[in-house]
């Protein structure tokens, strides 16, 4: 049965309810949400895999991309991999594909991006009160969306990422010759990177949880109890820090890129 | 200052029924009940309408206005523009009645599916001592006034009926949260929530915070939190195995 293009669910076909053919009946821009969440996260998907396959300019003295930190594997250019090369020789793709999993996987389980890209693309509901177009709905209890139970997983990778690409952004106070004790502006771009990645990973609900949500007695546990209470303030800003992070990692490494290829140049500043 | 506002009212039972337009007048400061009694009272006195508090506490008159499930005493008139055609349907995820009056029922059976607190045995009513900063967390549970709009906007069951029967809804999952997070209740909530009541088919989409009238934070305060207490005990291996270890039930 079909209705207005779509599939009729319940909410207009069960015996009983009242018999309103319309999918809803909202007067707002409800779609207006779920269109830009689209449009940023398509952009962003483009834009991110031709980055991962391009397998260049991602390296420019003293800045690594962030899409390519840390770099694993021997085809990485000279001078940017700061844990080693222990993928050897045998990896040929490119060695962005070896470490985006993670911070990919992070994202795609987040509990925030999971609302964004359900109502978004799945049209799981498109909007509250707008009648989804599929015939049956089970949820997260089945493969493969039970796996995004593994979000703790993801947090705990995302952390170990984000130590490293501060410290990307520590060695960014060296100058393109090596030398310390100096900034540029693409130091503050990879500070900027790596301050609104530790904001995204702490606000996390599974940080929440971690330091303190799955306690039954706060007053057993001060230290959590407090911890929870700031990481509680921070989880309120979630959504914001998710957005701005992603949008951030992406020009972060288009200025790195944009150094790499001479587009523009570092301005330094002392 | 008095304004004619232009209606559009579902009428009719569980047969049939249509939406039905009237040109009705508005005063200042008046919410959509005010509007909706004064049809009832010079135009359709056979229009049924349920309602009790109008002061968004009963969580009787909840309704769909313009298409968003909201409490008709709670919604002001001046939130509409004069031109605005204001239209108003009973809840649209459960069986109506008449005109604006659905019934609820599948919520009271849902909540007799959770088995009330249960102190520890050593206890008796009126042995229980618990700190303050325990109580306050549960506490915005409590404001919940049981309007089910939560319940009405879910997609998982608006749109699916057929999941009525194994999902408990929003409405009961704060309940769920607000026992598991009780230092004192002695039940395992954390697997009937995902077991017997459902959790793992939210999605989060979060329509139950949005239309909350007591702005309870349902999806950051208690779902997310229990679905990652059941992460905890079903889907982490480590915690399952620390917990066996160390035994630190109850934290």
């Amino acid at each position: 049965m079909r209705a207005m293009g779509i599939l009729m669910s319940g909410t207009m076909t069960t015996p009983g309810r009242a018999k309103i053919a319309a999918r809803h009946l909202r007067t707002d821009k409800w779609w207006v949400q779920p269109l830009i969440t689209v449009a940023v996260l398509v952009s962003f998907i483009i834009y991110s895999t031709w980055r991962a396959f391009e397998n260049a300019h991602y390296f420019v003295e003293p800045y690594v991309s962030p899409f390519y930190s840390p770099c694993l594997a021997t085809s990485c250019v000279e001078g940017s991999s700061d844990l080693g090369q222990p993928f050897g020789s045998w990896w040929t793709f490119s060695p962005s594909l070896i470490i985006l999993l993670f911070p990919l996987g992070f994202r795609m389980t987040c509990y925030y991006y999971r609302k964004a890209y359900y109502r978004a693309f799945w049209q799981s509901p498109p909007a509250c009160a707008v009648a989804e177009p599929h015939k049956t709905y089970t949820g997260e209890t089945r493969q493969p969306l039970i796996l995004q139970n593994a979000h703790r997983w993801f947090f705990y990778a995302g952390l170990i990422f984000n130590v490293i690409l501060t410290y990307d952004a520590i060695l960014a106070f060296k100058n393109s010759e090596g030398e310390w004790g100096h900034m540029q502006v693409g130091t503050l771009v990879l500070l900027a990177n790596a301050t609104f990645l530790w904001l995204y990973s702490l606000s996390c609900h599974t940080c929440r949880h971690t330091v303190g949500g799955r306690l039954k007695h706060f007053s057993k546990h001060p230290v959590r109890y407090k911890l929870w209470t700031k990481i509680s303030e921070l989880n309120h800003h979630h959504p914001k820090f998710a957005w701005i992070s992603l949008i951030g990692v992406a020009l972060a490494d288009f200025y790195v890129r944009s150094v790499s290829t001479g587009f523009i140049t570092d301005l330094q500043i002392f | 200052m008095t304004r004619t506002a232009k209606f559009r009212v579902w009428r009719g039972d569980a047969s049939d029924g249509a939406l039905k337009d009237y040109n009705i007048e508005v005063n200042e400061g008046e919410v959509v009940l005010d509007v909706i009694h004064r049809l009832q009272a010079t135009q359709t006195p056979d229009l049924a309408v349920r309602w009790n508090c109008k002061a968004g506490k009963c969580g009787s008159c909840s309704a769909e206005i313009n298409g968003r499930p909201r409490l008709m005493c709670m919604t002001r008139m001046n939130t509409f523009t004069d031109e605005e055609t204001i239209t108003v349907t009973p809840l649209r995820a459960f069986p109506v009645i008449r005109d604006l009056v659905t019934n609820v029922s599948f919520n009271y059976k849902k909540a007799l599916e959770i088995p009330a607190f249960a102190g520890p045995a050593h206890l008796k009513p009126g042995e229980y001592r618990m700190e303050q900063i325990d109580v306050e967390r549960s506490q915005e549970f409590r404001k919940c006034i049981e309007c089910f709009l939560c319940q009405d906007t879910c997609h998982v069951i608006r749109d699916h009926e057929e999941n009525k029967e194994a999902f408990a809804g929003p409405r009961f999952f704060i309940r769920l949260a607000e026992l598991d997070m009780h230092p004192l209740d002695t039940l395992d909530r954390k697997r009937a929530a995902q077991e017997d009541h459902g959790l793992g088919m939210c999605n989060i989409t979060k329509c139950c915070t949005e239309v909350c009238p007591e702005h309870i934070k349902i999806t950051d305060n208690a779902i997310i939190p229990m679905k990652e207490r059941v992460v905890d005990v079903k889907y982490d291996p480590v915690r399952w195995l620390g917990s066996k270890i160390r035994r630190r039930e109850g934290l």
